[in-house]
């Protein structure tokens, strides 16, 4: 009898857990699909390569959908950047009119026709003040040439490419802007998948693929570039310690460890996370930190403070396929100032699979006080009758001289590959766990997501979210949150930090709880939020104290700000 | 180098540990292996998830080896069997999250399954494949099984691949393990011909971590394979057989549970084994009345 009992309760296990429903019922926000009522039909188109690698081009050919938030105009209305990833097919840059609608001025701004034969495809973009003239530039990533726009007025792009010394082929899925050395210059930190020398139409070899499905060594080398001033930058990856030949997908920046000096964390395709603590901008050392022991496929940082503890902890995104593989997201807690320096990961089942996840944003979405979490997912959304996960299962465990040939790999076709996934909402209910109330709240699209990224596009006190789909249209997700609850917003200016000022920490007080977030400079997957900083307060109608973190080391304490608006912080003379 | 002295022939250290192998239990031996194989991949990939895992897999194992082998037979047998199981079952689950209910649950099911899954005294199953199996198809949804977390990395497998064929030489399962890789290869580079696919792709899983756990542990322990040396071949190819035929169902795009695409090896063995098994008990005039001991002759370790 035990034994009989004992094969039902593995049936009863699969089904998952019963806990959930009436939270997920009443989630106190809702989102609204309103992508055509804005005016955005940005649609993605995949590239395509030297056709020695159609067999496997779809995998290959699977990123390069992104969407970055910026106010690239000053008008105090967030704006969005799409990448597209086809020969001809143009990015664009939505301006945000104000009235909830949007217009791509792309084109007329000069920062849409970024995907030619020898200049490479664009993979993503992030926005940032390099030159601290008040206006916003942009660095576009390429599987290709870097190419960096300065923003002249406010409405058009100069291409500094090659002025500022950053024409450089690099294979990369991911940048961001961060003043590692504090000296008022945001400097630039590229990830890269493929290895530099690779030309993805014009392949010397099929030998391009990853040394290892759980620890690869032979990606791209990321680097590191110092903002000299006057436009020029200078390659100081060797001399900082940063350059990872693993698979970087995606790079965020905070001070983990709070010594005063950001630090960089990584996800790696194929490998485990990096942490490298920055030491005092002379250095980057790479720690363990609990991360070694949990080589998977990282596909994304986000950064959040997930527990009200007053500390950025991290959620990377993973792999999960039901019966082949499961890979499990990680939730790490930031444990960075304890005695013993760690992330230590607490993702309970429900959030630990979120099928194929990519981008992920911690955000209040219901404005109570604490993050939740959005997860986009979904790698290939092709024939759904037709199922690559067999395919690759023959390969995925076998020899690493197999599958590091890209011709070995069996052929694609139109299969699909966790296709025709939902996104994921996870509701945070602190010790009560994580619950999806993704279809609750109205999420129900099966696009294959890429990049998330948050704003507060209306600017009413409610976080919207937009979805960069591979081969996909995009979405708009207007967010409604419960009334009846509080928050509040930073929007802030550096004078002696960095103008943007990404990396400054701002630590909310309120009702006996800390919320912690960082200033953008990118973070989830190929993706970059609002940098507008917006808390959540529930039913709190007040706000203690706020703390300031600049990155330039000035503390700014800002006591009982009014609650229910934005609020535009000056960095404080020292 | 060999010592001459007189008359007498001094046998170097390595030759006399090989001569004297097969005297050794066989089940000290297996034990080595799967406990190497842990630790080689423990070290060099962390392979095991947590040591919770292994804590739960172990004891639940044991435990339930202990419990059952007292209730059943009036004495605790050699636990040796349950930590191989115990360690099996670490290396191959995979389950969603940091569940470990998959261990404690997998682990009761594979002793349990020795106990209870029975024919003429003897249990039909291999019990990690058994358990592996079970919680395959009852949980697809919950339990993923070992796939690429070795690392592909050429030289830790050649480690296990030189100590398990080593091994299997010395306790003379060599022929099994060899008959079915061979099969393997050429049924499926049959079955790539067939589908007009690239032949390395489709014989590529062999090199994987997966087959070595496979072929060193499961279709060659002694308890569940027949008896005849010929036979034992003959089942060996039949597995291969099946396997091929289940790979070739799933290349076809027959709905087949999740578990047959996911492992088509484990399912293999758990509809062969069995079957050859109840045949062979029941053709022999002195079926193995369940001693819990493997003659010496039979050439065989006791594995799990």
């Amino acid at each position: 009898m035990p034994f009989v009992a004992a094969i039902l309760t593995a049936v009863r296990l699969d089904l998952g857990p019963a806990r959930g429903s009436v939270d997920a019922a009443r989630p106190g926000f809702a989102l609204h699909d309103e992508t055509a009522a804005a005016g955005i039909h940005f649609v993605h188109h995949r590239p395509t390569f030297d056709p020695k690698i159609a067999n496997i081009e779809p995998h290959v050919a699977a990123l390069g959908a992104s969407v970055s938030v910026t106010d690239f105009d000053g008008d105090g209305w967030p704006d969005l950047y799409f990448t597209n990833s086809r020969f001809g097919e143009p990015n664009a840059l939505y301006r945000n009119r104000g009235d909830g609608t949007f217009e791509d001025v792309a084109a007329s701004a000069g920062v849409a026709d970024l995907n030619r034969p020898g200049d490479g495809v664009s993979m993503g973009g992030v926005w940032g003040d390099f030159d601290n003239d008040g206006r916003e530039d942009l660095l576009v990533y390429r599987y290709g040439y870097l190419a960096l726009f300065k923003n002249i007025d406010g409405h058009h792009f100069r291409d500094v490419t090659e002025a500022a010394g950053l024409h450089r082929w690099m294979n990369s899925n991911g940048a961001i802007w961060i003043d590692y050395d504090r000296d008022g210059l945001l400097d630039l930190y590229v990830t890269t998948y493929f290895r530099s020398d690779i030309d993805l139409w014009h392949l010397a070899t099929t030998r391009i693929m990853h040394n290892s499905f759980e620890f690869a060594t032979n990606g791209g080398k990321n680097l590191m570039f110092r903002n000299l001033g006057g436009g020029k930058f200078e390659d100081v990856t060797d001399k900082l310690g940063l350059g990872s030949t693993r698979w970087t997908l995606a790079a965020a920046a905070a001070d983990f460890n709070e010594d005063g000096w950001p630090d960089i964390y990584l996800a790696n395709d194929y490998g485990p996370e990096e942490l490298f603590l920055n030491d005092h901008g002379r250095r980057f050392t790479l720690t363990t930190a609990g991360l070694e022991s949990e080589s998977k496929s990282g596909m994304s940082v986000a950064l959040g403070d997930a527990y009200n503890r007053g500390h950025l902890d991290v959620f990377v995104t993973n792999i999960s396929e039901r019966g082949y593989l499961f890979q499990n997201n990680n939730l790490r807690l930031n444990e960075m100032t304890g005695r013993t320096p760690r992330f230590r990961n607490m993702a309970d089942a429900v959030v630990a699979d979120a099928g194929w996840a990519w981008g992920a944003q911690f955000g209040d979405l219901n404005n109570d006080g604490v993050n939740e979490l959005f997860v986009a997912n979904g790698f290939i959304s092709a024939d759904s009758t037709k199922n690559y996960w067999y395919s690759m299962s023959k390969i995925a465990g076998a020899n690493a001289r197999l599958f590091e040939d890209a011709r070995t790999w069996p052929a694609f076709g139109n299969s699909s590959l966790s296709g025709y996934e939902r996104s994921r909402v996870y509701l945070n209910r602190g010790l009560a766990g994580w619950v999806d109330v993704a279809r609750s709240v109205g999420v129900s699209d099966t696009y294959d997501g890429r990049a998330v990224a948050l704003a507060d596009l209306s600017n009413r006190g409610a976080v919207d979210v937009v979805v960069a789909n591979q081969n996909q249209p995009a979405v708009l997700y207007r967010n409604r949150p419960d009334s009846a609850n509080h928050w509040i917003a930073f929007s802030l200016i550096g004078t002696s930090s960095n103008r943007s000022a990404i990396g400054a920490e701002v630590v909310v007080e309120s009702g006996g709880t800390k919320q912690r977030r960082v200033v953008d400079g990118g973070m989830g997957f190929a993706s970059q939020n609002d940098r507008r900083l917006h808390f959540g307060l529930g039913r709190t109608e007040w706000v203690d104290r706020v703390v300031i973190y600049w990155p330039s080391g000035t503390q700014q304490i800002v006591t009982n700000p009014a609650v229910d608006r934005f609020h535009t912080i000056t960095e404080p003379k020292r | 180098m060999t010592g001459i002295s007189g008359a007498a022939v001094k046998q170097p250290g390595l030759s006399r540990w090989w001569q004297r192998m097969p005297q050794v239990d066989p089940r000290y031996l297996i034990a080595f292996l799967i406990t190497l194989v842990l630790v080689a991949a423990q070290l060099r990939y962390h392979i095991v998830g947590g040591y919770s895992r292994l804590a739960v897999a172990l004891l639940t194992c044991m435990a339930t080896e202990a419990l059952l082998s007292w209730f059943m037979r009036g004495r605790v047998v050699n636990l040796q069997s349950a930590y191989i199981s115990g360690i099996s079952l670490t290396l191959l689950l995979k389950p969603q999250g940091g569940a470990l209910w998959p261990f404690a649950l997998g682990a009761f099911l594979a002793i349990a399954s020795k106990y209870v899954l029975q024919y003429r005294n003897n249990h039909l199953w291999n019990p990690t494949n058994f358990a592996i199996t079970t919680l395959l198809l009852a949980a697809p949804n919950r339990i993923s099984v070992l796939s690429h977390q070795w690392g592909n990395d050429v030289a830790t497998n050649l480690v296990i691949w030189t100590f398990g064929l080593v091994i299997a030489a010395r306790v003379r399962v060599i022929h099994i393990t060899l008959t079915y890789v061979a099969s393997f290869l050429v049924l499926n580079s049959l079955r790539a011909a067939l589908l007009h696919q690239p032949v390395l792709p489709e014989i590529a899983p062999i090199t994987g971590p997966m087959y070595q756990l496979f072929v060193f542990f499961m279709i060659t322990d002694p308890r569940t394979i027949v008896r005849e040396r010929r036979w034992q071949i003959v089942v060996a190819v039949l597995i291969a057989l099946v396997e091929t035929t289940i790979r070739f169902a799933s290349d076809s795009g027959w709905p087949l549970p999740t578990a047959f695409n996911v492992g088509p090896a484990f399912l293999a063995l758990a509809i062969v084994g069995p079957i050859a098994k109840a045949i062979d008990l029941r053709r022999s005039r002195q079926p193995n009345a369940g001693s819990g001991v493997i003659p010496r002759s039979a050439g065989s370790p006791a594995t799990s």
